[in-house]
């Protein structure tokens, strides 16, 4: 396959895959992954879970990051670009039109109703997201990464403490966490 | 300079919402509603219900929608361009390192330290939505009294959907909303 032709492919699958996903960056990986390694081929299926490593452990959305990896892969920096322009447009017309059409559409008593129902269902939908990673974290049975838990809630919700000095912080602590760890299991052996 | 803000403010978005998805969803609410009031609570609690329902991440649906309502077309170009930038910088950097070193090592250390912090900031959020949701005020009343009574139950009813029967989230979303509409044409 030549190159050409190769963007094209990267840029419709993305567009596609970006364009038909609803509920965020976790449906789109395996998506991703069933276009990609098994249709087609282009990507080994234990290299697909580093991919998605990656991209689940760099800052930005998931999707994008996804992208970025699949196009760098497959085509180098064009390829990423290619692909990232085929995420981000879908959504970006979709919320165009919507937000043009958003004044008239608020003011309408009957939305007004519907998007009030339909915050109570987000509000149930992440507090059982919540729920779920705050259990998750718990599972570990490790102090340190609950006491970080407490303590970045109490600094953002209740000393409003900017996120952005509090998030670093946090990847500073992990960080000397793991050296810590290892230098600990090195004088172990 | 609005262009220069919006680009900076998605930048920060891009470039600290680790995690995915609903991490990014209070950076958006401290940039937006906080730092610039470029949207109030109630827009922002919209922005958040409108990303639910339609496909993109969020993070692009509010710099898209955020950059319209600010700036026109070319905000929502320039806001979204800001939220993808780092993205794009730093996973292509970590994926060059790992053609070169196949090794996570140290990025999972930083992760592992990250992970507890986002969901704290998740929860943060989340409080907010819950009270817009269930007392229609960013500050809880004093009252408890002035909990409506039928938000709570619909809340308990989606979130018990949720827990036990493992209901997809687009369905409870639509559900809520289509419960939202016959509520209000009945009473």
């Amino acid at each position: 396959m030549n190159n050409r032709k190769k963007y094209g492919v990267l840029f419709w699958s993305t567009f596609q895959l970006s364009a038909c996903t609803f509920g965020g960056g976790f449906v789109i990986v395996p998506l991703m992954r069933k276009k990609f390694v098994s249709e087609l081929g282009w990507i080994g299926e234990e290299e697909m879970m580093d991919l998605i490593a990656i991209a689940q452990s760099s800052p930005g959305a998931i999707a994008v990051n996804a992208a970025v990896m699949l196009g760098y892969r497959v085509a180098g920096v064009l390829g990423a670009l290619v692909c990232v322009a085929g995420t981000v447009l879908p959504p970006m017309g979709i919320i165009s039109a919507v937000s043009v059409f958003y004044a008239q559409f608020r003011e309408s008593p009957l939305v007004d109703a519907a998007m009030s129902g339909m915050l109570v269902g987000v509000a149930a939908v992440i507090t059982d997201v919540v729920i779920t990673m705050i259990c998750g974290v718990c599972k570990q049975r490790r102090i340190l990464p609950v006491a970080v838990m407490l303590a970045a809630f109490a600094a953002v919700h209740m000393l409003h403490i900017s996120m952005i000095a509090v998030i670093p912080a946090c990847g500073v602590i992990g960080a000397c966490d793991t050296l810590c760890r290892a230098r600990r299991r090195g004088v172990g052996k | 300079m609005i262009y220069l803000e919006l680009f900076w403010s998605f930048f920060q978005i891009g470039l600290f919402s680790i995690g995915g998805g609903y991490a990014a969803m209070p950076l958006i609410r401290h940039q937006v509603a906080e730092v610039h009031r470029w949207l109030t609570m109630e827009q922002f609690a919209d922005i958040v219900t409108i990303a639910e329902m339609t496909p993109g991440p969020i993070a692009i649906n509010a710099a898209t929608f955020v950059g319209i309502r600010v700036a026109g077309p070319l905000g929502a170009v320039v806001a979204t361009a800001g939220c993808v930038v780092p993205s794009c910088l730093i996973v292509m950097l970590l994926g060059f390192l790992y053609y070169r070193f196949r090794g996570l090592g140290i990025v999972q250390g930083i992760l592992s330290g990250l992970r507890p912090a986002v969901i704290a900031m998740i929860a943060s959020a989340g409080i907010s939505l819950l009270r817009m949701a269930l007392f229609d005020a960013e500050e809880i009343p004093l009252a408890m009294g002035a909990v409506e009574l039928f938000p709570a139950v619909l809340f308990g009813v989606a979130f018990a959907l949720l827990r036990m029967k493992k209901v997809s989230p687009m369905r409870i979303i639509m559900g809520t909303g289509v419960i939202g509409m016959i509520f209000y044409f009945t009473f």
